[in-house]
């Protein structure tokens, strides 16, 4: 489609029209997390260090990279990630 | 089917201010426009100014100085044109009279030119208005009038792909459900003459008051014609009578969703499927009105599985389940069996779960066809188990033959059914053939009814070929403990 259009509300309307993200966990005790790397330049420089943090403070990380980051992750990478994982940290930029 | 509320006749300020002298609403396209066209020539020229629109192009009496393009129809919807040509008259900014078509004496007295259109016949008939052109009337309503619609509006961003907007926002059972833009709402509410604010009643599980309009819009979504609302309302009220407990056929971890029985001369008329397939997918009318019933109560009650939906299984009923009975002189039909006239159409809701063949082909008695009958269905649930769960059973045209020729009533059937099915106690207590599962100790020595009284449901359907039937088991939660098959007559 190419322009904007109204669609009517088939709920009750209980919730906002606005959709919430996805409940944040109180801590990460438990938890996996991905350190998605997009292949930006330096991007693993910073990703490095974040996933030593967390690593350090007895979080379980798991690695990924995209092969480039003018594309969208692969269907299979995001799959992946999605059953490994509970939580992603992704850079987006320089 | 009630028509789209037409805006009421103009009023002096509701298109301001309306333009004294004659008013002449026109379609190039329309021969009776055609054939007047050179008469406004000689009507611009009278004492009384000329406005002239045209609804589709400019080209028509270009050379006029009163001449309008009225290429959003937004004149002639405000003055509620119905045909063209039609001719009004306006004084003091209010239409005093008004024609449609070409009627020599009509034009003659509101133009106060008695020799107008002499050379041409007496009487021609217009063409329909273009603000009356199918999918245009609601455009016009959305644009110049008062929709009176009541639901939210959600904002698709131009990069979203309107069905996937759907699902992204938890609209859909799981397959792509029709966008419920504004124009396809009002689309469908022509189909009853019920006012879309009226409320039918509290949908579980949230118990949130469901209006008209709001089965309206997951209709559409389902996919309904307008033609099939006035079923789906009546679907939507009997799920919301409390006997039939729809707060706990969506909340069980049983299989249990609506099944949707069809009577009547309605089921008919918007084609409803009673025949060959006729549990099966193809055609529309089924899968919609079904899936419309499950979309409300996904939408506007909430029940959604994996939340209150706390089903272990399943089926696939739960997508949509509808169908109508193929009803035989020879048999009452479900619905006059339920106490409703022959001539009335009706809904039927039954809790059902997935649907059980029945492979008699060697039966040509309708004792023998009743004793494979009542074999099959005392597996419903657990053939250790009674009294628990209703069943439907839907006989074929093929195996209903066996016990029509014979004389046997649908009543006669049933009533050898209950008498099959009154079961050796010994057999089903817990324990007995190795099996943990069954019936109290108690009943040994006894007869145990499969059903409970009333709860043995048979209809007729199916293709004319294949010594088949059908058991849908109920929830077996069935009767005042769970869910009651309830009836309601469609109305509008």
């Amino acid at each position: 489609m190419s322009a904007s259009q109204i669609l009517l509300d088939p709920t009750s309307e209980r919730a906002p029209v606005a959709r919430s993200l996805t409940a944040r966990p109180a801590g990460l005790e438990g938890l996996t997390v991905g350190v998605l790397d997009i292949s930006k330049s330096r991007g693993n420089v910073f990703l490095d260090r974040l996933a030593e943090q967390l690593g350090s403070r007895g979080v379980r990380v798991k690695r990924y990279r995209k092969p480039t980051f003018t594309r969208p992750a692969p269907t299979a990478l995001r799959q992946q990630i999605a059953a490994e994982c509970q939580l992603v940290i992704e850079g987006l930029a320089d | 089917m009630a028509p789209l509320a037409l805006p009421p006749t103009m009023s002096p300020n509701a298109m301001n201010p309306l333009p004294d002298g004659l008013i002449v609403v026109v379609k190039r396209d329309c021969p009776t426009c055609a054939l007047v066209e050179p008469l406004l020539l000689e009507l611009a020229m009278g004492r009384l100014p000329l406005t002239v629109y045209v609804q589709d192009e400019a080209r028509y009496a270009a050379s006029l100085p009163g001449g309008v393009f009225d290429d959003t129809l937004e004149r002639s919807y405000r003055l509620g044109i119905e045909f063209v040509p039609t001719l009004i008259r306006v004084a003091d900014g209010r239409e005093v009279a008004r024609t449609h078509g070409w009627h020599r004496g009509d034009w003659r007295e509101i133009s106060g030119r008695q020799d107008l259109g002499a050379d041409l016949p007496e009487l021609r008939p217009g063409c329909g208005s273009k603000t009356l052109d199918p999918g245009i009337a609601e455009d016009l309503l959305l644009r110049f009038g008062d929709s009176g619609l009541q639901s939210r509006e959600v904002v698709v961003g131009d990069a979203e792909d309107d069905i996937e907007a759907c699902y992204d926002r938890g609209w859909s059972d799981g397959l792509p459900v029709v966008p419920p833009t504004p124009a396809r709402v009002l689309r469908m509410l022509a189909g009853t003459t019920r006012k879309p604010d009226e409320i039918l009643g509290m949908v579980p599980p949230d118990l949130v008051p469901c209006t008209v309009e709001k089965v309206a819009v997951n209709a559409v979504m389902a996919g309904c014609k307008p033609e099939y609302l006035p079923l789906v309302l009546a679907a939507v009220e009997a799920a919301l009578i409390d006997e039939f407990g729809m707060h706990g056929v969506l909340c069980t971890t049983m299989f249990a969703g609506p099944v949707v029985i069809v009577n009547g001369p309605m089921a008919r008329s918007v084609g409803l499927n009673s025949g060959v397939n006729a549990l099966g997918q193809g055609h529309r009318a089924n899968a919609t009105i079904g899936r419309a019933l499950q979309l409300v109560i996904r939408n506007v009650g909430g029940g959604r599985p994996g939340e209150l939906d706390r089903s272990t299984l399943g089926t696939p009923g739960k997508y949509s389940f509808c169908f109508a009975e193929a009803e035989d002189p020879a048999w009452d039909s479900l619905s006059v069996e339920r106490g409703f006239s022959p001539e009335a159409s009706t809904v039927t809701l039954f809790a059902g779960e997935g649907v059980q063949g029945v492979v008699d082909q060697k039966s040509r008695t309708p004792e023998s066809l009743a004793r494979s009958f009542a074999l099959c269905l005392r597996v419903v649930d657990h053939p250790k188990l009674a009294m628990a769960g209703d069943a439907l059973l839907v006989v074929s045209p093929e195996h209903s033959r066996v016990f029509i020729e014979a004389g046997w009533s649908k009543a006669r059937l049933r009533e050898e059914l209950a008498r099959l099915l009154l079961l050796p106690g010994d057999e089903m207590v817990v324990g007995a053939g190795g099996i943990t599962e069954g019936l109290p100790p108690a009943v040994a020595g006894t007869q145990v009814p499969k059903f409970r009284p009333g709860g043995l449901i048979i209809v007729r359907a199916g293709g004319g070929a294949g010594l088949f039937s059908a058991i849908i088991a109920g929830w077996a939660a069935s009767g005042p403990v769970g869910s009651t098959p309830v009836s309601k007559e469609i109305t509008a």
